[in-house]
C-alpha cells in the first residue's frame, strides 16, 4: 500500500485481470448477442461448465501441489463407460459401482505411487495411465465407442434431477468447489498442499508427508473425475469414449491456469477455478451463439491457452533451484 | 583348511562376481535393455504373426517404419537436448498437408511441394523453438497446446479442401517412386531415415553443434557457464525436430497422395514411447540416434502387429500406454540408482588363506624384528611436503620426491633446506627412477608413465598397454602405475598395481584382494608397452638387480618379493624369492652393499588376514558400513627391510614411536645415508646407516661414474 492512495498496479494479479475480461466478455455478449442474457441461456452456461469445472477441480488440487493430471478425462470417461456396460450386461449395481470405484482408485493410486516413490514426472506417467485406460476399458471391456445408461436406472434419474429450474450438477459442481475450498483452506492436509508445490524438498525436510500427499492427490483427482463423468453421463442418458481424443483435457489445463493456477504450483485455489471456468463458460456459449464452427472454436481455444501458458510463464517463471531433474 | 573354508574359497574365486561391476560400468549397458526389447519383440512378433518376415510385408512395413524414424529421430536431438517435442503429429500432418495442397490444388512441381512441406516444418518448429528456448516455457504443456493448435488448423484445413484433392489431376513419377518405389530393394523412405540417422549421428558425435545439444541436455546451467547459447541451442533442437517431421510428412503425402484425418494421429505419444522405450533419457544428455532407432522398431512392431493379429480399438493405446509407463519408470530408475547398484555390487571379495608368518615384534629375535632405528632420522621439508611416496637423489646430490599435487619438487644438496617445484605433471607421482640421460622416469597414479628431462620437460612416454581379449574392464589404460625402474638397455620396467580400482581407491583393492597387477615394460626404442606378468595381489616396488640380469618386483597385498629374469636360462619368468613376511612390501632399490632395501607400507594383522579367509564378511563390511569403519591393511606401522640377493633377509629397521616414520613407501640410499619416504608422510626422513660405502650413489650403481 502506497500513502497517497494510487490504485496499487502490483496487486493486480491474474485472477483480477480475467475477472475483470470476463465481466467485460459477458457484458460485450449480453449487449451483442440477442438471447445471451435469458435465464435460460445462463442455465446453460452454468451447466455446461459444471462438469468442466468439477475436472478443474480435481486438476486444480494436483496442480497446487506442481503436478498435472492428464489422464483426468480418460478416467471420467472410461469409467462410468465400464461401469454402464457392467450395467447393460447384468451385473448388480453395487457390485458393477464397487468394481468401478475400486478400478479408479486403483489408477489414481498408481499415478500417485509412480509420481511419489518412483519419482516419474507426472506429466509421463499420467499421460501413460490415461492412454493405458483408455486403451484397456475400450479393447477389453466395452464393445462400441458409446455406452447408453440403462432405461430407468438413478444415473437417468439423476439427469432430470431439477431444483429451482438449475439442474442438479451445478449444485453439485457448487458442493464439490465448497468442499475443496474447505479442504485446501482449513485442514492441515490442505494448507500443506502450498508447501509441498512451492518447494517439495523443503516441505519434505520439514516433516511434511510428502510423498503419501502426492499419492492422495492423484487418488482424489480420479474419484472426481468419476463423478464428473456420471454427471456427464446423466445429462446426456449415455457417454462417449471419444470424448478422450477430444480437447476436453486442455479445456480443463486452460480453466485452471486461466484462472491463475501457477502451473509451477503452491499458487491459486477454488475462486481460480471459478474465474477461469467463468470465463471459458461465457467465452464457449458466445462461440457457439456467434455460431463459429466446432472446428474453429477449437483453434481459437488452443491460441487462447497458448496465450495463457505463455503469461503464466512470464508471471510464475520456473524455480530453477527447486525444478528437478527430467522436470519438462 | 576347513569345510567351510573350501566352499568359501570356491564360491568367491571361482564365481566371477567381479564381472557384473565391471559391465555395469559399460556405458552400453545403457543399450542392453532396449536392444534384448527389440530382440525379444522381433522374436514374438515374428514368430506369432504368419508372414512377417516376407519380403512384402516387410517392404511395407519398413515404409511406415521409415517415416516414423524420420520422427523419432527429431524427437530425440530434442530429448537429447532437454527437451521434448509433441507436436511432432501435428508438424508432420500440416507439412503432409502442405506437400498436398501445393501438388494437388496449386498443381505445383514435386519439388516445390517439398520445400512446402519443409517450411512448414521449420516454421512450426521455429514457434516452438521460440516458445521453449527463448520465451523459456515448459516443453511439454507448450508443444502439448502447439500440438492441439496444429491439429485444429491441419482439421480446418483437411475438411475444406479434401474434396478438392480427390479431384485434382496431378500427377508425377517422381511421387510414385517415392511413394512405391523402391531403391535397392528399399523404399525411400527408408532410405532417407538410414541417411538422416547417419548424419544426425555423425553431428551429435563428432560436430559442435552435436556436443553443444547434449551438453545442454546434459546440464544446462554448466553449458551456460562453459559459454555455450544455450536458448539458441534448444530452438536449434525445435527446429531439426521440425524439419524431420515434415520430411515424414512429405513422404506419407507420396504414399497416401493425400491427407486425411488420421494423418499423424497418435504420431507424438508413438514418437514419445519410441524415444523413451529406445533409453533417450528425460531430461537430456544421455541417449543416441541408435536409441531411437531402437524404439522406433520396438514400437511400430508392437503396434502393428497388435493390429495384424486383429485385436480391436484401443488396443494400440493400451499397449503405448504399458509401454511408456514401464520405460519411463525404468529410466528414471535406472538413472537414479544406476551409481548406487555399482558401488554395492562393484567390490568382490576372494579368498586368501595368508602363510604362517615370522613375528616382527621387538625382542622376537627373528631377522624381521622391528627396531626404532629411524625415529632418529633427522627430516626435511617437515611441514612442505605432502606425500613424497619415492625419493632419489641425483648426481649432484640434489633429492627430488613426487608430491599428491602432482609435482615433482627438488631440494637442493647440500643441507636440503631450500626447494623448488622441479616440474608439474598433475596426477600423483609415485615410483621415480634416472635413465642413463639423466631424464626422471615417474610412475604417475592414475596417467601413466612419464620422463622429465633435465631441463624441466615433461613427456609422456606411456599410458597404456595392450587390450587382452578376456577382460571386461578396459585393462588397456594404466589405472595405477606403480613403481618403474630401468634395465641398462634403457627399458623400462614398471608395475600396474590395479585393473579394477583408480590409485587412490588402494584400500578397496586390499579389500577386494583380487589378482590384477601386473608387471610392464616401456621399450623407449620403439615407444611400445608390452605387458609381461598378470595376476600379483597389487604389484608394487621394482628393482633391477645389480648385475642387470634380473629384476625384483614385490607383490603388496601377498607380502611377497618375485624375481623377474630378463636374461639367462630362465628368462621371461617370475619365481618368488621371499614371501609370507609380516609387513606389505612397497618400493624396492638398491642397497650399497650388494643387497636391496624393501619399504614396508604396512604391517599384517591378525584380523585382517583372518578377514580375508571371509570374502562374505568383507563383502558385508563394503555394501553396509560406512567407509571410515572398514577394516583394512594396517598402514600405521612399517618399516625398512634389507634383504640379499637370495632373498634372505638382513636386517629390519623401524621406527616404533610412530612420531616419524610410521608407514614407508620408499627409501633410497646414497653416500652413506639412507633417504626414508612416505605416501603419508609431511617429510623425507635421513638417516646415517652405519658402516655403508659413503661414496656409493644409486646414479653411478647403475650407470656408472660420471662421464
Amino acid at each position: 500500500m502506497n500513502a497517497i492512495g494510487w490504485p496499487n498496479w502490483r496487486r493486480l494479479n491474474q485472477e483480477g485481470i480475467v475477472f475483470a475480461i470476463a465481466v467485460l466478455l459477458f457484458a460485450a455478449a449480453a449487449l451483442g448477442l440477442p438471447g445471451f442474457l435469458t435465464a435460460d441461456n445462463l442455465v446453460a452456461i452454468v451447466r455446461s461448465v459444471s462438469v468442466l469445472g468439477i475436472l478443474a477441480l480435481g486438476m486444480a488440487l494436483v496442480i497446487i501441489g506442481r503436478g498435472i493430471d492428464l489422464s483426468a478425462v480418460a478416467i471420467m470417461a472410461m469409467s462410468v463407460a465400464w461401469y454402464l456396460q457392467l450395467l447393460n450386461t447384468g451385473t448388480s449395481d453395487g457390485l458393477a459401482f464397487a468394481y468401478v470405484l475400486a478400478g479408479v482408485l486403483a489408477i489414481g493410486l498408481l499415478n500417485g505411487f509412480l509420481v511419489a516413490y518412483a519419482d516419474v514426472p507426472a506429466i509421463f506417467v499420467t499421460l501413460a495411465t490415461g492412454s493405458f485406460v483408455f486403451g484397456y476399458v475400450r479393447s477389453q471391456l466395452i464393445t462400441q465407442d458409446a455406452v447408453p445408461v440403462p432405461q430407468g436406472h438413478w444415473v437417468e434419474l439423476l439427469g432430470g434431477v431439477r431444483f429451482l429450474d438449475i439442474p442438479v450438477e451445478v449444485f453439485v459442481f457448487a458442493g464439490l468447489a465448497f468442499l475443496v475450498f474447505l479442504f485446501l483452506r482449513y485442514t492441515k492436509w490442505g494448507r500443506f498442499i502450498y508447501f509441498a508445490g512451492d518447494n517439495p524438498v523443503a516441505a519434505r525436510n520439514i516433516g511434511i508427508p510428502v510423498r503419501p500427499m502426492l499419492v492422495l492427490r492423484y487418488a482424489l483427482s480420479a474419484v472426481v473425475a468419476l463423478i464428473a463423468g456420471l454427471l456427464t453421463a446423466a445429462s446426456l442418458h449415455s457417454i462417449n469414449t471419444r470424448v478422450v481424443n477430444s480437447t476436453l483435457l486442455y479445456d480443463i489445463v486452460l480453466v485452471a491456469v486461466i484462472g491463475g493456477i501457477g502451473l509451477s504450483g503452491g499458487r491459486g485455489g477454488v475462486r481460480n477455478v471459478l474465474v477461469g471456468a467463468a470465463l471459458i463458460g461465457i467465452l464457449l456459449n458466445a462461440m457457439t451463439i456467434i455460431d463459429i464452427p466446432l472446428l474453429y472454436q477449437n483453434l481459437i481455444k488452443a491460441a487462447i491457452l497458448l496465450g495463457a501458458i505463455i503469461v503464466d510463464g512470464i508471471i510464475n517463471p520456473r524455480d530453477e533451484q527447486t525444478a528437478q531433474q527430467g522436470d519438462i | 583348511m576347513t569345510f567351510r573354508e573350501r566352499l568359501q574359497a570356491w564360491r568367491y574365486n571361482l564365481v566371477p562376481d567381479h564381472l557384473v561391476g565391471e559391465i555395469l560400468t559399460k556405458r552400453w549397458t545403457d543399450n542392453a535393455i532396449p536392444f534384448l526389447a527389440l530382440v525379444a519383440t522381433l522374436g514374438v512378433f515374428g514368430s506369432i504373426i504368419p508372414g512377417f518376415f516376407k519380403l512384402n510385408s516387410l517392404q511395407e512395413s519398413t515404409r511406415q517404419l521409415g517415416e516414423f524414424s524420420l520422427v523419432v529421430i527429431g524427437m530425440t536431438v530434442v530429448m537429447l537436448g532437454g527437451g521434448i517435442d509433441l507436436s511432432v503429429g501435428s508438424i508432420f500432418a500440416l507439412s503432409c498437408f502442405s506437400a498436398v495442397y501445393v501438388f494437388f490444388i496449386l498443381e505445383q512441381s514435386i519439388w516445390l511441394a517439398l520445400a512446402a512441406a519443409w517450411a512448414t516444418g521449420l516454421i512450426f518448429g521455429a514457434i516452438n523453438g521460440y516458445l521453449v528456448g527463448y520465451l523459456r516455457l515448459r516443453a511439454f504443456l507448450t508443444t502439448l497446446v502447439t500440438f492441439i493448435f496444429g491439429r485444429a488448423l491441419f482439421d480446418i484445413l483437411v475438411s475444406t479442401y479434401a474434396a478438392d484433392v480427390q479431384l485434382s489431376q496431378a500427377s508425377s513419377d517422381v511421387l510414385d517412386f517415392i511413394g512405391d518405389g523402391t531403391f535397392w530393394g528399399l523404399s525411400v523412405s527408408v532410405w532417407l531415415a538410414v541417411i538422416l540417422a547417419i548424419v544426425t549421428h555423425i553431428a551429435l558425435t563428432r560436430s559442435r553443434p552435436g556436443w553443444h545439444v547434449l551438453a545442454v541436455g546434459g546440464s544446462r546451467r554448466s553449458a551456460h557457464n562453459a559459454g555455450i547459447r544455450v536458448r539458441r541451442t534448444v530452438f536449434m533442437t525445435y527446429v531439426f525436430s521440425g524439419f524431420c517431421s515434415s520430411i515424414g510428412g512429405f513422404l506419407i503425402a507420396c504414399r497416401l497422395s493425400g491427407a486425411g484425418p488420421g494423418t499423424g494421429l497418435n504420431l507424438e505419444i508413438m514418437a514419445l514411447t519410441a524415444a523413451v522405450v529406445g533409453g533417450v533419457s528425460l531430461g537430456g544428455g544421455r541417449g543416441s540416434v541408435v536409441k531411437g532407432l531402437m524404439g522406433a522398431i520396438i514400437v511400430l512392431t508392437m503396434t502393428n502387429g497388435l493390429i495384424r493379429l486383429g485385436y480391436g480399438t484401443g488396443t494400440n493405446q493400451m499397449v503405448l500406454g504399458i509401454l511408456l509407463a514401464v520405460a519411463v519408470t525404468i529410466d528414471i530408475r535406472w538413472l537414479k540408482n544406476r551409481h548406487k547398484v555399482l558401488n554395492e555390487v562393484y567390490v568382490a571379495p576372494v579368498y586368501l588363506k595368508m602363510g604362517e608368518t615370522q613375528s616382527a615384534a621387538p625382542g622376537s629375535g627373528t631377522p624381521y624384528e622391528l627396531d626404532n632405528r629411524l625415529s632418529a632420522a633427522d627430516h626435511i621439508g617437515l611441514g612442505e611436503l605432502e606425500g613424497p611416496e619415492d625419493v632419489i637423489l641425483d648426481r649432484d646430490d640434489h633429492l627430488y620426491c613426487g608430491t599428491r599435487h602432482g609435482e615433482i619438487v627438488r631440494f637442493f644438496a647440500p643441507d636440503y633446506k631450500r626447494s623448488e617445484v622441479f616440474a608439474h605433471i598433475g596426477g600423483f607421482p609415485l615410483g621415480l627412477a634416472f635413465d642413463r640421460q639423466g631424464n626422471l622416469i615417474s610412475c604417475v597414479g592414475a596417467m601413466g608413465l612419464y620422463s622429465v628431462s633435465p631441463d624441466r620437460e615433461v613427456k609422456r612416454l606411456s599410458a597404456e598397454t595392450s587390450r587382452s581379449w578376456t577382460s571386461i574392464v578396459d585393462d588397456a589404460r594404466l589405472r595405477d602405475p606403480n613403481d618403474c625402474d630401468i634395465a641398462p638397455d634403457g627399458r623400462i620396467y614398471f608395475t600396474d598395481s590395479t585393473k579394477r580400482y583408480d590409485a587412490h581407491d588402494w584400500a578397496l583393492d586390499s579389500i577386494e584382494n583380487r589378482a590384477t597387477g601386473r608387471l610392464l615394460v616401456y621399450d623407449p626404442k620403439d615407444g611400445s608397452t608390452k605387458t609381461l606378468l598378470d595376476g600379483y595381489r597389487y604389484t608394487n616396488g621394482v628393482c633391477m638387480a645389480h648385475d642387470g640380469k634380473s629384476l625384483f618386483f614385490a607383490e603388496s597385498w601377498a607380502c611377497r618379493v618375485h624375481r623377474y629374469w630378463l636374461e639367462g636360462p630362465k628368462a621371461g619368468t617370475a619365481e618368488c624369492v621371499i614371501r609370507d613376511m609380516p609387513g606389505y612390501p612397497d618400493n624396492i632399490n638398491r642397497a650399497s652393499d650388494g643387497n636391496y632395501w624393501m619399504a614396508w607400507l604396512g604391517m599384517r594383522t591378525p584380523s585382517f588376514d583372518l578377514s580375508l579367509r571371509h570374502p562374505d564378511m568383507r563383502k558385508r563390511m563394503t555394501r553396509r558400513l560406512p567407509q571410515d569403519e572398514w577394516l583394512f591393511p594396517n598402514i600405521n606401522t612399517g618399516g625398512v627391510v634389507k634383504f640379499n640377493e637370495t632373498g634372505g633377509i638382513v636386517e629390519t629397521l623401524g621406527d616404533l614411536s610412530g612420531a616419524a616414520h610410521p608407514m614407508v613407501t620408499s627409501m633410497r640410499e646414497h653416500k652413506g645415508y639412507l633417504f626414508v619416504g612416505g605416501i603419508l608422510n609431511n617429510r623425507i626422513g635421513r638417516y646415517k646407516i652405519s658402516g655403508a660405502d659413503p661414496n656409493w650413489t644409486s646414479p653411478a650403481s647403475y650407470w656408472g661414474a660420471k662421464a
